[in-house]
């Protein structure tokens, strides 16, 4: 039971890549950019992931995979034009396909109606054709034990082709055929090279599980042969298996079919019939995946010259990989990359440690001992950058859920959309990547439905009707820049600023530059939509999103064009693990304040700062007054008042865009450091984010500055009156 | 020790002031001397504060402080025994390892019925050894409790 479920997992694993691979293959398709192997790929993808379907008895998607295999089939075989149309339907397609794999896995149900209707789609695209195999779908859930039956009947109706003969096989291997080591499927791959053949099996003989011999044989194979290479070929076939087997080979009286649309269809009808009963299709239940790649791929069956397709299931998913030019990988346990990464972190601290006693002892820089510290230092640095890249994704893996979403939105708001991506290569810490999805979703989302314009604006303003969302991603020095751009119709400001005055946001008579204005948006509580819609309304304002890209250390910023569309930039650090920090001093205790929370520093002078009931002072910077934060009283390291005039200011902004002055002592400088969290081994301790570890082996804590402000502002009446100030 | 023998715990023995201890050896993964450790704000008097063990960082408990003894001032000659409490490890800030003891389950005699807040809280017991009284710990509340643990 353990060993199934791990199967299905790893099942459910390669779905995702094959979906992946079939969605990608799609939108090459559309684009124009498809070589000729992708199509091809596309097909294996649905294919496979029916056929493991079919394994695990996962009937809903079983069948629909089929339904779109047909029509993809059709595609690859050319009788289906690859035009826009066509392709939206099998996007959507492949979005049910996605969700039907999604429902299996959690063992839930996809609304059958939406099946249908793309069934019904594909149907009437495919031309009816899938409707060939009506019987076989029907039949799958009471299908089991039961043989195999095809109807033949129509194929006597064919006009005969005059060199191709027929052939009806009979072949029941015996128990030694398989103790050879000779294999059904090998022969039944051998006769299909000769031509066109229809493989049914009678599985009558199967006993229950609990009697089956496993090196017993039970199964008792027809086969119904067109070709034109003669008996004496077909004899060949069995040439090494015929002393283990039962066989009767007759030349079917002159009937003979050509290879043509109806045994095509025919075939295909087999195929998922063999799909559909996997496990038992083969007298050795050892042979999980066999059925699959035994029954010949529709459409290279008839081909006499094709290879035979996929030898081993191994091979065949080396092949989907390699039509893909996807690079090798393992898997590998998260934890144990994160260990690694552990340990890497304690070698360069140890390093660091070791150089500084070294330089204690007293020896010169360039004695051999200094030398040889030197090139352990760049050593430990380049397995520091190893290791992390090791957790580096590629942001692929989250653009490629956006073509889905954009398709969902355009259709519900009824717009045109084209989404162009760039960069999907580059890479950033899988902590960032699973965190940015949300936020990125609601990016599009907020683009399309509210940025781009309906297309009748849209020609009305001389743009193409066609809006287009620009999804990109790039390095830009240690940090990634993601940016999503629309070029719809920009912010519309009067009508910003006149939303902000009626909810209360900013003054009435407020004077706000054009970036000032842009910004309002990202206000909590504000939201652009006259009516809240299902697309971006959904509770989630852009506050909501900026606040998640700073929970990441990361910054949105937004710039738009009046006419042209907006651009929302975010720019995150490449990973969570490490942190610019600028490290400071506060009554002897070391502190890293985050380097993204900073805005400058200063040197307060006595005179610009200013007593403001009880112990609160504010600080004048460039006339405005800021709220002056202790932080040695803040963290209760000291009780006493700090001297501004010999003190260091460092005037920073929460994620609320609250701007406070915090005291500190001295700043030491900046650096790169790891987080290790204060939550595994104590607890959450307030006004600090985590702890990091220095270069002599000591913890310094870094400061929680929205946490640190926060707290402050909650004793302090500061806040009404600086408005009035300011 | 022939029929009890499946009874027998090792316990790690060790001193604050003129008093012994022990804990369960099997909750202690190592023995190291002081450093000093990073202060957190807003911490009780007892956690000493943080400190880097190869990597991790691990809060310092002052053992003699949170059963109630005047705190010490730490010196090199004091030593912080890294233990297992839950899925955390908390280093113990004690004045000296002193043994390892072989006991059986039945040596181990009911804490003495004092009204003292350390008795109920650590105390699960009492040993007499050689005239020495050492009385067993339970290290499950040495840290403070933080509010989503609260249980």
């Amino acid at each position: 039971m353990d060993a199934m479920s791990a199967i299905k997992q790893t099942f459910f694993q390669e779905c995702e890549e094959q979906l992946a691979e079939l969605e990608a293959g799609l939108l090459a398709i559309e684009a124009g950019e498809a070589e000729p192997d992708t199509v091809n790929a596309v097909f294996r993808a649905v294919h496979s992931i029916k056929g493991g379907a079919g394994a695990f008895s996962l009937a809903a998607l079983v069948q629909f995979a089929h339904v779109f295999e047909t029509a993809l089939d059709q595609l690859r075989s050319g009788t289906l034009a690859p035009t826009p149309e066509l392709l939206k339907v099998m996007l959507r397609a492949a979005d049910l396909l996605a969700d039907l794999v999604q429902a299996a896995r959690t063992d839930q149900v996809v609304d059958e109606g939406r099946s249908q209707v793309l069934i019904d789609e594909l149907n009437t695209i495919g031309g009816g054709l899938a409707t060939d195999d009506d019987g076989g779908d029907g039949d799958m859930d009471g299908f089991v034990f039961n043989p195999v039956t095809v109807g033949f009947d129509f194929l006597d109706s064919v006009p005969a082709a005059p060199a191709a003969q027929s052939f009806s096989i009979r072949f029941k291997p015996r128990p030694e055929l398989y103790a050879k080591g000779n294999e059904t499927a090998l022969v039944l791959r051998e006769l299909e090279r000769l031509g066109a053949i229809a493989v049914s099996c009678n599985t009558s003989e199967l006993p229950e599980l609990g009697e089956l011999d496993p090196e017993g044989a039970y199964l008792d194979w027809s086969v119904e042969l067109t070709t034109d290479k003669g008996e004496e070929a077909v004899r060949e076939v069995f040439e090494f298996v015929e002393w283990d087997c039962e066989l009767a080979i007759q030349a079917a009286g002159g009937a003979a079919a050509d290879a043509g649309f109806d045994v095509e269809a025919l075939l295909r009808s087999i195929q998922a019939e063999a799909a559909a009963e996997p496990v038992f299709a083969e007298p050795e239940p050892l042979a999980l995946r066999e059925p699959l790649t035994m029954a010949p791929a529709p459409g290279a069956a008839p081909a006499a010259d094709a290879p035979s397709p996929a030898a081993k299931p191994g091979q065949a998913r080396g092949e989907a990989t390699a039509g893909a030019g996807a690079p090798q990988t393992i898997r590998a346990d998260l934890e144990r990359v994160d260990r690694l990464i552990d340990l890497v972190g304690e070698l360069v601290i140890n390093q660091a440690m070791l150089s500084q006693r070294v330089i204690e002892a007293g020896h010169a820089p360039g004695s051999a001992v200094a030398i040889g510290l030197d090139e352990l230092e760049q050593l430990t640095r380049e397995i520091q950058d190893c290791v992390m890249a090791i957790r580096a994704q590629a942001v692929k893996s989250v653009f490629q859920r956006m073509p889905r979403l954009v398709r969902e939105v355009a259709g519900l708001t009824g717009k045109e959309v084209r989404l162009i991506t760039d960069g999907e290569a580059t890479e950033v810490d899988k902590t960032v990547i699973d965190r940015l999805t949300d936020p990125l979703t609601h990016m599009i989302r907020n683009a399309i439905d509210h940025g781009l314009e309906a297309p009748e604006a849209r020609l009305a303003a001389g743009k193409p009707a066609e809006g287009v969302v620009r999804l990109s991603a790039m390095h830009r020095s240690g940090r990634i820049v993601i940016e999503v751009a629309d070029d719809g119709a920009g912010i519309n400001r009067p009508k910003v600023k006149q939303l902000a005055i009626a909810k209360g946001l900013i003054a009435a008579d407020a004077v706000l530059s054009d970036e000032e204005t842009d910004n309002l948006i990202f206000l909590p509580g504000f939201s652009t939509a006259a009516e809240v819609s299902n697309i971006s309304g959904r509770g989630v304002g852009m506050d909501v999103v900026k606040r998640s890209i700073q929970s990441l250390g990361g910054r949105l910023s937004i710039a738009s064009r009046p006419g042209k569309g907006s651009t929302f930039t975010m720019s995150l650090p490449l990973t969570l693990a490490v942190l610019d920090g600028m490290v400071v001093t506060v009554a002897g205790q070391t502190l890293v304040v985050p380097l993204t929370a900073i805005i400058e520093t200063l040197q307060p002078k006595a005179a610009d700062v200013h007593g403001f009931g009880g112990s609160a002072r504010v600080i004048a910077i460039r006339d405005a007054f800021t709220p002056l934060i202790d932080i040695g009283r803040a963290l209760g390291f000291r009780a006493q008042a700090t001297d501004p005039a010999a003190a260091v200011a460092i005037l920073v902004e929460t994620e609320g865009g609250r701007r406070s002055a915090l005291l500190v002592d001295t700043i030491q400088g900046q650096r790169q450091v790891v987080i290790k969290s204060l939550e595994t081994n104590y607890g959450a301790v307030p006004g600090i984010a985590a702890a990091t570890i220095l270069g002599d082996g000591r913890v310094a804590l870094i400061l929680d500055v929205d946490a640190v402000v926060a707290e402050t502002h909650a004793d302090a009446t500061l806040e009404p009156v600086l408005k009035a100030a300011g | 020790m022939t029929e009890t023998s499946k009874h027998t715990r090792e316990l790690i023995a060790f001193r604050i002031g003129e008093q012994e201890f022990c804990v369960d050896i099997m909750s202690v993964r190592e023995i190291r001397g002081w450093t000093p450790a990073t202060v957190l704000p807003q911490a009780p008097a007892y956690v000493r504060g943080v400190i880097n063990l190869r990597g991790a960082v691990l809060p310092i408990v002052d053992l003699a402080a949170r059963l109630g003894f005047a705190p010490p001032e730490p010196t090199v000659r004091h030593v912080i025994m890294m233990a297992q409490v839950g899925h955390q490890v908390v280093g113990l800030l004690v004045d000296a390892v002193s043994d390892i003891l072989s006991v059986t389950d039945d040596a181990i005699q009911p804490t003495p019925d004092v009204a003292s807040d350390m008795a109920s809280s650590f105390v699960r017991g009492v040993l007499a050894i050689e005239g020495r009284m050492i009385s067993l710990i339970a290290l499950d509340n040495v840290l403070p409790t933080f509010e989503p643990i609260a249980a």
